[in-house]
């Protein structure tokens, strides 16, 4: 395929990897934001071909596994409660919760669909006038334009039976936290590719400014990565940090103006729970009071108390970068992708899951 | 379909745009036809690569600016 073979070239891989090899690099910990990012990474073997100089952490980039339990929870309970139709991406209806994930709330008999994109979840409202759809809104900045822009064209058609669940999370924020956080010494940031696509890599520029570290945006094919390494291993190198992309055949500084102004048009931040981590403020999004009709959360009035963290999941410390799966005494034992016992494992892009599949 | 639900969630991928109908488009995806909406990039025109993002297109892919980086990792090499 166009765009993807050309940077699976086994020629750019190797000579990358030998020119890492002769760096003058001591040692590097890098992180990376996305759940992409992190699939890539174990798919195509990178940490066994950088040099062990190079450190690779995960971060909380993965949409499935940031969502905190009592918002797992309170979809469920949206679901069983009420006589509506859910509609979500795959991966999260396999998140358990305390009240059981939505796989269980469907064999419970709650009508919960699974979607490709949101535009079928408007199309099923569509074509079920008398019942109120609601789509679980979870995602960072590459899913939410998509999100907004069917909630413009539901308000254009006067489709007043969807509505959004709105558990976004956004990418800058919690790289802030995380940073400020210092739980770990990290000397570069590998940037999401496709959150930037949306937002661009003038967002980062704080991470230089205030942190003193590099973060270069990535794609993610193997040449993709490796060059982005390299890049981040220059820098240090050099001792000067900065912001750029390896990714320029898709990402530019003010990224995509137009999905910029669509996500702004219907959503403003909010604060977000996050899994392993609590409330961030701002680093969530609700929908403004101008599409208020379309806003599940308050068009349901449901709301959670907190609930406790599942028993032995370790999901939170490897989100933060502090753990990794293996440290688990669940992993690969009780929790499996076919049976998991924590978000990391549901999705492809969780850290166990990964870890599982391609081997640590 | 390629595209697998319950595969990565922030997974795009490139697809080239083969008509255009106001705000939507078909895309060819490895031989496979796709429904793709526009409403995020509405300059695309027939022939250009996306980035296909959940039903929609994310951005336009820049050509040059592939042909480049592969050229400076060439010339590093
Ligand atoms: S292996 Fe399972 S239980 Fe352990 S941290 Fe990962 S998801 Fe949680």
């Amino acid at each position: 395929m166009k765009f993807v073979d050309e940077f699976r070239s086994v020629e750019l891989v190797r000579g990358i990897v030998e020119k890492l090899r002769h760096s003058d690099l001591l040692s590097i910990r890098l992180m990376e934001f996305c759940g992409g990012h992190t699939h890539a990474i174990l798919k195509f073997g990178i940490r066994q071909l950088v040099p062990s100089s190079v450190e690779m952490l995960s971060g909380p980039g993965c949409p499935v596994c940031v969502t905190s339990s009592s918002d797992v929870d309170l979809s469920v309970s949206l679901a069983l409660d009420n006589d509506l139709i859910l509609t979500t991406f795959g991966d999260m209806i396999r998140v358990p919760g305390s009240r059981g994930s939505l796989q269980q709330a469907k064999a419970e008999g709650a009508d919960i669909r699974i979607v490709y994109s949101v535009i079928d979840a408007l199309q099923i409202a569509r074509d079920n006038p008398g019942k109120d759809v609601v789509f679980l809104g979870i995602g960072f900045e590459t899913t939410v334009p998509t999100v907004a822009a069917t909630v413009i064209a539901a308000d254009k058609e006067g489709i007043t039976n969807f509505k959004v669940l709105s558990l976004h999370k956004l990418c800058p924020p919690i790289m802030k936290e995380v940073l400020d956080a210092g739980e770990v010494r990290l000397n570069g940031i590998i940037g999401p590719g496709h959150v930037s696509a949306v937002i661009g890599s003038a967002p980062y520029e704080f991470i230089p400014r205030y942190y003193g570290m590099g973060c270069v945006v990535s794609g993610f094919e193997p040449v993709d990565i490796l060059q982005t390494i390299a890049m981040l291993v220059d820098q240090v190198v050099e001792n000067k940090p900065d912001v750029d992309v390896s990714y320029r055949r898709v990402v530019r500084r003010e990224g995509n103006v137009r999905a910029q102004e669509v996500m702004n048009t219907v959503f403003q931040p909010a604060d977000a729970d996050w899994r392993g981590i609590g409330i961030v403020k701002d680093s969530g999004l609700r929908i403004r009071d101008e599409f208020g009709q379309f806003n599940a959360l308050t068009y349901y009035k449901v709301r959670l108390d907190d609930q406790s963290e599942i028993k032995g999941c370790i999901c939170g410390d490897i989100l933060r970068g502090v753990k990794v799966p293996t440290d688990c005494r669940l992993f690969g034992k009780t929790c499996t992708p076919e049976h998991p016992v924590g978000p990391c494992m549901v999705s492809s892009e969780g850290s166990c899951a990964a870890y599982y599949v391609y081997g640590a | 379909m390629p595209i697998i639900v319950g595969e990565s969630m922030c997974l795009a991928i490139p697809a080239k745009i083969i008509s255009v109908e106001c705000d939507m488009a078909e895309a060819d995806i490895g031989g496979v036809t796709r429904q793709v909406s526009l409403a995020l990039t509405p300059e695309v025109e027939i022939g250009d690569y996306v980035l296909l993002h959940a039903g929609f297109a994310l951005s336009v892919i820049d050509a040059e600016e592939a042909q480049e980086t592969l050229k400076m990792l060439e010339s590093l090499i």
